[in-house]
């Protein structure tokens, strides 16, 4: 689904800070993206949902050859790739209804249409009682949930999460991985980026390890 | 029949489209994406409202001074004057009866009287004192010639003719001063419509820089949106909605206030009449009314203001969208 052949990136005429990847993110795959802080995990995941561009190499996604991707395609793909950021890019205008749904909403689907799909999934997530509260009012692991369920909410084929587990406490990190490995068995391929050994550890998921700059896989 | 068919096949689309568009106004009862007291109001509404106000006096002076000048043009065209320059040897009075003869056989022509020795002399007495004896003094004599409006004469003909019969005898139809009129007249709406098109100039590029400012405080809007799949113009159309809402707000406070000042004036000059300063402001514009004509452009002139800020922001939008690296619009 994702594929880096032989990827690098520098920031401006720095050096680089990711070199040499070679890797493919396969169709219903799960695996954790690892290494320490600063090793370049944000930066690759910018680089798998079409943020930021690989300074060499060549990136294939959905099929698509990245270099050859122009600005009104990038829409459709990025409806197939959820996103879970660190710092969860809530609205904090809109509620959790509205900010799980806006995804839909942005596709042009009128809310009759999706109501009790968003309603399901934020109950999924455990946030039933949440549905109308505002990100301000929310602690980090309603939000964290509230941030997953926007990303799942149009069943997307690749689920990126950076940190997804970062702002809660271990039960609610164990919840939150059996909810990955539940959407995982779905059919979504899932990237979950992380420095917790003890989430890893919990499971026996092909491992992405970044290291001074460069990539090794354990299987 | 047929028409009456195609008429509606016609509207159908356009009935369905509204009704859909309603439907889906009523059903959305979500928050806009981008918040209303995020996108600065207050000083762009009242921007607009004084641009719209300046546009709105601007096409109300052009519409006056056409219509004031048509106005003018007709009544100048609906009659003509014959001037006979006495020469040694002319019999005045023949020459305006013959003049006069002239001017009834010809087709289009309504009436022609001379003028008489006395309104003549009351014409010439600031000049030359209460005591004028017109026989004594070469003083050209007039025959006013009034025109049928809907089947004029032919002048070049009339004036050939005229001159055949009495050779002083000197027609003018107030060409040159008609001409001179519609110049200035014409003049005043150029420039006026000068003035109008960069007022609108200007306000386009206030909502430009509003629109700037207000991509700029919603970035991380902008943001999300991007990142959950949203094309550029679903983000425009976010900014969009606000801006149309600004632009018709302050469209209507600056439209409404020129039509109230105009309105004013009209009762005002209407109810003094008698007075020598609204005498004077009759005299060049007649009533100061400034017609339906007037209204209706700045009616007109409300709705294109409120569209062009709708547009104008949508256009900043997609413009800012397209200058952000297109794989990089999250983050730098």
């Amino acid at each position: 689904m994702i594929r880096f052949d032989n990827v690098g990136l520098r920031y401006d005429a720095g050096e680089e800070i990711l070199r040499d990847l070679t890797f493919e993110i396969r169709k219903q795959s799960f695996q954790f993206l690892t290494g320490p802080s600063g090793a370049g995990k944000t930066s690759l995941l910018r680089m798998l949902f079409l943020a930021l561009r690989p300074t060499r190499g060549s990136i294939s996604v959905l099929g698509r050859d990245v270099a050859t991707l122009s600005r009104r395609d990038l829409p459709s793909i990025r409806r197939r790739i959820g996103i879970v950021f660190q710092d969860f890019r809530l609205l904090d205008h809109l509620t959790t209804f509205e900010n799980v749904a806006l995804p839909l909403r942005v596709r042009g689907r009128s809310e009759e249409s999706y109501r009790q799909d968003v309603v399901d999934l934020i109950e999924w997530v455990g946030l039933g009682a949440r549905m109308n509260a505002s990100p301000v009012t929310m602690s980090g692991g309603e939000k964290q949930r509230a941030a997953i369920a926007r990303a799942l909410i149009d069943q997307p084929d690749i689920l990126l999460a950076d940190e997804p587990t970062g702002n809660v406490d271990p039960p609610m990190a164990r919840r939150l991985l059996r909810l990955f490995l539940e959407l995982n068995r779905t059919g979504t391929a899932v990237v979950i980026a992380t420095h917790d050994f003890g989430l890893m550890d919990q499971i026996g998921a092909r491992r992405l390890m970044l290291g001074e700059g460069r990539l090794a896989i354990h299987d | 029949m047929q028409s009456t068919t195609d008429y509606s096949a016609f509207l159908q689309p356009a009935f369905a489209r509204a009704r859909d568009l309603l439907e889906r106004r009523k059903t959305e009862r979500q928050a806009p994406i981008v918040p209303s007291s995020s996108v600065s109001g207050r000083a762009l509404v009242i921007t607009v409202a004084i641009m719209t106000f300046l546009a709105s006096l601007t096409v109300g002076a052009v519409t006056l001074v056409s219509e004031t000048a048509a106005e003018w043009q007709n009544d100048i065209s609906r009659e003509i004057t014959v001037q006979i320059i006495p020469r040694e040897g002319l019999d005045m009075d023949a020459a305006l009866a013959s003049v006069e003869e002239v001017a009834r056989r010809t087709s289009g022509v309504a009436a022609a009287t001379r003028l008489t020795d006395a309104a003549t002399s009351r014409l010439l007495e600031p000049w030359l004192g209460a005591e004028l004896e017109l026989t004594e003094l070469p003083v050209p004599r007039l025959v006013v010639i009034s025109i049928d409006g809907d089947d004029p004469p032919n002048f070049d003909a009339l004036r050939t003719e005229l001159q055949a019969a009495v050779p002083q005898a000197e027609l003018d139809d107030h060409r040159a001063w008609v001409s001179r009129l519609v110049a200035m007249a014409n003049a005043m709406i150029l420039t006026g419509s000068g003035v109008l098109v960069l007022v609108l100039v200007a306000t386009a590029l206030t909502v430009v820089f509003a629109t700037r400012g207000a991509m700029a405080g919603n970035r991380q809007i902008v943001e999300v949106l991007h990142f959950v799949g949203a094309r550029s113009e679903f983000i425009a159309e976010q900014f969009q909605r606000h801006f149309l809402r600004i632009g018709l707000v302050g469209a209507m406070a600056g439209g409404g206030c020129a039509i109230g000042l105009f309105w004013g004036m009209g009762l005002w000059t209407a109810s003094n009449q008698a007075r020598p300063e609204a005498d004077q402001i009759s005299a060049l514009f007649g009533s100061f009314a400034i017609g339906w004509v007037g209204y209706l452009g700045v009616g007109v002139l409300i709705f294109f203001v409120g569209f062009l800020t709708a547009f104008t922001s949508r256009f900043t939008v997609l413009k800012q969208l397209s200058l952000i690296d297109m794989l990089s619009p999250v983050e730098n």
